[in-house]
């Protein structure tokens, strides 16, 4: 794929002809977030004071944050047509794993926190390679390791502390440098922006220029359009499924060293049904349920949505009772307007 | 394996070994709680092996409820008696595993009633079937009419107003309730005994399944109504959560809780929660074997056919240190 097609000058075929940018711009699939997060920032400002106050600007970037950082990958993986059911708990079992090793073998922390990361990476690779292997529906897949994972974590933890909650690491050596990485807090004038805000944003931008910019992006889209047809022009399919599966993995390590060294303890039964939160956020910023098409910024747009309608309901102090309906309605009008933008685009 | 793979596999290996070895905490960590394990062990009844089944409503991963286990597993230990503990936080999904318990004619079944209609049909079989049936924790108002024999638990509402008469004595006027669980009866009484104490209470509704997301709730919140001046959340993970969000905020609210878990000892310690309400859990899990064994062995009802009140009581800075010492081991 990726071979942009020259047209000779002389014969001008419709389909193929250079459109407008408007056109171009409009065709993006983060547009339509785009707009769904305006109206709603729009929409909040207008009926909630709290929302207007510049200081909390902080807090609704790091609730878009730690959403934002696992739906990036999650978007990957779906524009490569394939899902990832583990990816909610797969960061509790990094935030545990750096725990349990860390207090059971009286490990350094940061050993403790580089084993994680072989384990959060050995779990991705784990998904790709069963998916390669078997062929069989990643949903399948991944649904079985997200039972395996949600298991491992109870049991294992129950096994080396005893308890159902990793132990207190926070007196070990290690902790606090770790914490300086993982878990920091700076002020920028009085908006206080958190750690996972910054690598959120990293991760979006990386992910983007890769999906756009490089060959593997282009082999991303290819598989998830059509395994088969990229595999006969040269694609190395299950390259590709590996190393976007790692990649989840790698975010989910991430996510779960913020949570560990943010909140010192684990519980081993955290992270339960966030995968659809993720999958939610991606697919409000565009992505197909179908594979190959998508983006990365819109996914982390709609992580953006997502937070400013959880937050927006707390700032405007409505009765909370309806909070999930507020919540349900508002991501379908953000979908909506999303869908609507797509169409007038398409239609041009 | 080619040579060179082997060798490269060989020093990856090494590597990680000796970084392991060089790689050590000289602080904290399994070494201190081990020795502190190893001193409990109590005496140990000579009576008949019997088998009891603990069906309670528990998601999996509750710190609450691995306390409340713990109390049972511990009576078991001593009463020679062979635990089977089984939990699911669907009310009819927990009835079926009572039904699975009544099909294995086990000796005695302990349960929660935390959603009394779903256990009803249940329980009524069991009796019918001649098993002793004890309830803890949830159904204070229903047991006796279902034929269950005792009751361990606290009153959830009359818990929720000493909450409410406390904050009030120490000058609250503009407390949040933060319910981390939407619909769980319980949680929602304990609320609603603040509420008639303090009428201008709110409540927050959180995901307790994310840190992160009840996090940046209650800071909103926190942010959004600066009038806000306590702030009491209906477990001991969620208040450590509260802590972060208080600081946040850069709110002057002070935190406090219901019910404990290591962690939060420590928070009351350090003074970062003001005080928790203790219902004693392992004390309900602890009680409902004892009793089941006591029935059997010696036609003994603790309590008299009343309900026995484990709770409400208060650990705050004066009596942590006492609760402390026995927390290391999650069991309080």
């Amino acid at each position: 794929m990726g071979t942009s097609a020259s047209t000779p000058a002389a014969a001008v075929d419709d389909r193929v002809a250079p459109r407008s940018g408007s056109v171009r711009l409009l065709r993006r699939p983060e547009i339509g977030a785009l707009l769904g997060a305006v109206v709603v920032c729009v929409f909040f400002l207008i009926v909630a004071s709290a929302f207007r106050n510049v200081d909390n600007v902080g807090t609704i970037l790091y609730g878009a944050a730690t959403i934002g950082i696992m739906a990036v990958p999650v978007a990957l993986l779906m524009v490569g047509g394939e899902f990832d059911l583990s990816a909610g708990v797969a960061v509790t079992s990094a935030g545990l794993a750096a725990s349990l090793l860390a207090w059971y073998f009286n490990f350094h922390v940061w050993f403790a926190v580089l084993l994680a990361l072989l384990i959060s990476l050995a779990i991705g690779a784990f998904n790709g390679t069963m998916l390669n292997r078997t062929g069989l529906p990643s949903f399948l897949v991944t649904l079985g390791t997200f039972f395996i994972l949600q298991g491992v974590n109870l049991g294992m933890t129950k096994v080396v502390t005893g308890n159902v909650a990793s132990n207190n690491i926070s007196d070990m050596q290690g902790f606090e440098s770790a914490q300086h990485v993982f878990a920091w807090e700076a002020s920028i004038g009085s908006v206080a922006i958190k750690a996972p805000v910054v690598y959120w944003l990293v991760i979006t931008v990386v992910a983007a220029v890769v999906l756009l910019k490089t060959r593997f992006g282009n082999w991303i889209f290819a598989v998830g359009g059509d395994a088969d047809a990229a595999r006969a022009v040269g694609v190395p399919v299950h390259l590709v499924r590996l190393v976007l599966y790692m990649f989840v993995g790698f975010c989910a390590w991430l996510a779960g060293m913020h949570l560990l060294f943010e909140f010192n303890t684990v519980q081993s039964g955290d992270g339960v049904g966030n995968e659809f939160i993720f999958i939610i956020a991606a697919v409000v910023g565009g992505c197909l349920l179908t594979g190959g098409y998508g983006s990365a910024v819109g996914a982390s747009i709609g992580a953006l949505i997502f937070a400013m309608t959880q937050l927006g309901i707390n700032y405007a102090g409505w009765n909370p009772d309806w909070f999930k309906t507020f919540l349900g309605v508002m991501l379908v009008l953000a979908t909506l307007v999303n869908l609507w933008v797509k169409k007038k685009a398409d239609a041009r | 394996m080619s040579s060179r793979t082997r060798r490269a596999t060989a020093v990856v290996a090494t590597t990680v070994l000796v970084a392991a070895l060089a790689a050590c905490s000289s602080t904290g960590g399994r070494k201190a709680v081990e020795d502190a394990e190893r001193a409990r062990n109590a005496g140990k009844a000579t009576t008949p092996k019997m088998t009891i089944a603990l069906v309670t409503h528990s998601g999996p991963g509750d710190t609450f409820w691995d306390i409340v286990r713990k109390g049972a597993q511990d009576a078991a230990a001593k009463d020679n008696v062979d635990l089977q503990y089984t939990a699911d936080p669907d009310g009819a999904k927990q009835a079926n595993l009572v039904q699975q318990a009544i099909d294995k004619k086990v000796d005695g079944i302990a349960l929660t009633l935390a959603k009394p209609d779903a256990m009803q049909g249940v329980v009524k079989k069991a009796v019918a079937a001649k098993i002793p049936v004890v309830a803890l924790n949830g159904g204070l108002d229903r047991w006796k009419a279902m034929g269950v024999t005792s009751y361990f638990g606290q009153d959830e509402k009359i818990a929720g107003q000493q909450a409410g008469d406390r904050m009030l004595k120490e000058g609250a006027k503009h407390p949040i309730c933060v319910i981390h669980e939407q619909g769980n009866v319980g949680l929602e009484d304990r609320c609603a005994g603040v509420k008639q104490r303090i009428p201008a209470t709110q409540l927050l509704y959180v995901d307790g399944k994310s840190p992160a997301s009840m996090q940046t709730a209650i800071t909103s919140k926190l942010q959004q109504d600066k009038a806000i001046d306590y702030v009491l959340t209906l477990g001991g993970p969620i208040a450590t959560v509260a802590v972060q969000s208080k600081a946040s905020a850069a709110s002057t609210a002070k935190i406090v809780t219901f019910d404990t878990s290591q962690d939060l000892i420590n928070a009351i310690k350090a003074g970062t929660v003001q005080w928790a309400v203790d219902q004693q859990p392992y004390l309900q899990g602890y009680l409902a074997v004892d009793q089941l064994w006591l029935l059997k062995t010696n036609g003994n009802i603790v309590g008299g056919g009343q309900p026995v009140l484990t709770g409400p009581a208060f650990i705050d800075k004066s009596n942590v240190a006492a609760v402390e010492k026995f927390a290391a081991s999650g069991r309080r």
